[in-house]
């Protein structure tokens, strides 16, 4: 299957990042390259297989449901693009 | 010679014999470095704690409590987080993280009495066969046959890089397609991508969690058996590290395969083969059956699936990972204009951020993972992965011990020269690689030869789940018998 202008511009939005629309025809170009290589899988039969969930046969641990840690906002916050009052900041997100 | 290009091994006797010292052999490797800028394999070098902590080695050294890494001066692939010290996976979107904590990886070297020289190149976000998707440049091979810069192979292209050129005694990488493997065979040297699982990920930028595994990239088997040694073991801070015991891996090396199966599988003799990869893959294949091994032929049905397989996988594993750059947390926030909302933030910063490859994996990862193309592309594709998986089992129940295969489909090409490729040819670097990952099984390369035009190649060998040790000891039997020792001369 190609991807359109369309499909890459929804691509694009589903993954948050901005593409110019004079950049989109080259995307899709790319994508569809690599969309055809996926479909060689369209060759295996598949029938009866499991979807792989882990590759090593094993339950994933489970831990008391406690607090283990916390009590570090400075900590949380020093990488922060713009931190205020010990809260990450952001533009407005509801009007 | 050098201290800086001794060998774990050999550095480990001489700083017990105390015939040099810890502070000694690091400001040597930190000559090294400062000489080796050529290279561009070092990207935030940190002498002043390397050599706080060769004094703090030296110390234990005169005390007498000197584990294996005591004092061994490591690079650090630039996807594990180090306390304070840049940590940015070459990728423009960190520019400027420091983390408030340590990769478990990193504080087990650390406490093992390791010293860290820096942090080194790589492809951003660990995507990438060539080192040439990185916001600080490509690294460079030290491997050169003529003007032309060669790649030292990706995504661990500057661990490869300063190993091979001896800035370093050893270095971490990681490999999630091939990322340890393909650079080590690039560069003449050894590199283990262990058991999925055996390595805790905990603080290591993740890229595809499913498939992510960090190893070492060292000067010979006997150093990745030391290394793995100290980086291996069960973490409480990583669901998938397994709560297993972790064996003596150089106890393991023998030297002694007599008796043992190494499958051949015929899958992996790819149409137009190149002869010189086909001849070093016999070489090899003859040296395990000099050595007493058994030679078979095995099949492995769906390999050639494996590649569009991962290329599925890890985009999409890498669309939910990378979510989490978004201009909020740490790293880099584009400049919004009046009136942007949030939205506007999240993409002007991931645009701005995320580097050509990168943008176009997390694109990808998003479309198969959405509605309507969840079941026809990502669960297809664990499916086929399921398959792979299953190829392997079947040839280990049937007596094989170690798979023998070539590591790359070529040697280290020039910088550059895939600049007009579309995406996939570059994709097809991982094609003897990615079956590992998928299968979730340890696998070695190991330099063997020198092509016609004096470029290493190497042989990969794969193993059995959790048998690390064994695999090692087949790498340990072919790296004798290759007798690799050549080096790059230095024009950097």
């Amino acid at each position: 299957m190609s991807i359109d202008i369309k499909t890459a511009r929804k691509a694009a939005h589903l993954a948050r990042i901005r593409v110019d629309e004079g950049d989109l025809p080259a995307l899709a170009s790319e994508l569809s390259t690599m969309l055809a290589m996926m479909e060689q899988l369209n060759e295996v039969d598949v029938e009866g297989v499991e979807p792989m969930t882990s590759v090593t046969p094993m339950r994933l641990k489970r831990r008391a449901d406690v607090v283990t840690d916390g009590e570090m906002p400075a900590k949380i916050l020093s990488n922060a693009p713009d931190a205020r009052e010990g809260f990450f900041a952001v533009p407005k997100v509801v009007e | 010679m050098t201290a800086n290009t001794l060998t774990i091994d050999a550095a480990r006797k001489a700083l017990r014999s105390r015939e040099m010292t810890a502070v000694e052999l690091t400001e040597t490797c930190i000559a090294a470095m400062e000489a080796g800028a050529g290279l561009n394999a070092f990207v935030h070098k940190t002498p002043e704690l390397a050599l706080d902590q060769a004094k703090a080695a030296d110390a234990r050294l005169a005390a007498g409590d000197a584990p294996s890494l005591c004092g061994i001066p490591l690079g650090i692939k630039d996807l594990f987080c180090v306390k304070d010290v840049p940590t940015q996976a070459a990728s423009n979107i960190l520019k400027g993280f420091r983390p408030e904590y340590d990769s478990t990886v990193t504080s087990r070297l650390f406490e093992a009495g390791a010293v860290m020289l820096g942090k080194l190149n790589m492809d951003e976000f660990a995507m990438g066969s060539s080192n040439e998707n990185s916001a600080y440049g490509p690294a460079v091979n030290p491997w050169k046959i003529d003007e032309a810069k060669r790649t030292p192979g990706g995504s661990s292209g500057g661990s490869a890089s300063a190993v091979a050129g001896d800035l370093c005694i050893a270095a971490t990488g990681t490999d999630t397609g091939g990322s340890i493997r393909q650079p080590a065979a690039f560069t003449g040297i050894v590199g283990i991508k262990p058991t999925y699982g055996r390595v805790s990920r905990y603080g290591i930028v993740a890229y595809a969690s499913s498939l992510d595994q960090a190893g070492p990239m060292t000067k010979s088997v006997r150093d990745a058996a030391i290394f793995l040694q100290a980086m291996a073991g069960h973490d409480a801070k990583d669901s998938t590290s397994a709560d297993l015991p972790v064996p003596d891996f150089e106890a393991a090396l023998t030297g002694d395969i007599r008796g043992k199966t190494i499958g051949i599988p015929r899958e992996y003799r790819l149409d137009g083969m190149s002869s010189e990869v086909e001849q070093l893959w016999n070489r090899g294949t003859e040296m395990l059956r000099d050595a007493g091994a058994k030679i078979v032929d095995i099949s492995l049905p769906h390999t050639k699936y494996a590649l569009p397989a991962y290329y599925i996988i890890a985009p999409a594993e890498a669309s939910s990972n990378l979510a989490r750059y978004d201009g909020v947390r740490y790293g880099h926030r584009a400049e919004l204009d009046a009136g942007d909302g949030i939205a506007d933030m999240y993409e002007k910063t991931r645009a701005q951020g995320f580097g050509a490859e990168v943008q176009r994996r997390v694109m990808v990862g998003a479309y198969v993972l959405s509605a309507g193309f969840y079941d026809a592309y990502y669960n297809k594709a664990r499916k086929v992965r399921a398959l792979i998986k299953r190829d392997f089992e079947l040839a280990f129940a049937d007596g094989v011990d170690a798979i023998l295969a070539p590591a790359t489909p070529s040697p280290a090409f020039e910088l550059g020269a895939m600049a007009s490729s579309d995406p996939v040819e570059m994709y097809l670097n991982d094609v003897f690689t990615v079956t590992v990952n998928l299968a979730g099984l340890p696998g070695v390369t190991v330099p063997v030869g020198l092509d016609k035009s004096g470029l290493p190649m190497g042989l990969q060998l794969i193993g059995k789940p959790w048998e690390e040790g064994e695999l090692l000891n087949h790498a340990y039997v072919l790296e004798r018998a290759a007798g690799f020792v050549a080096k790059p001369a230095k024009w950097w």
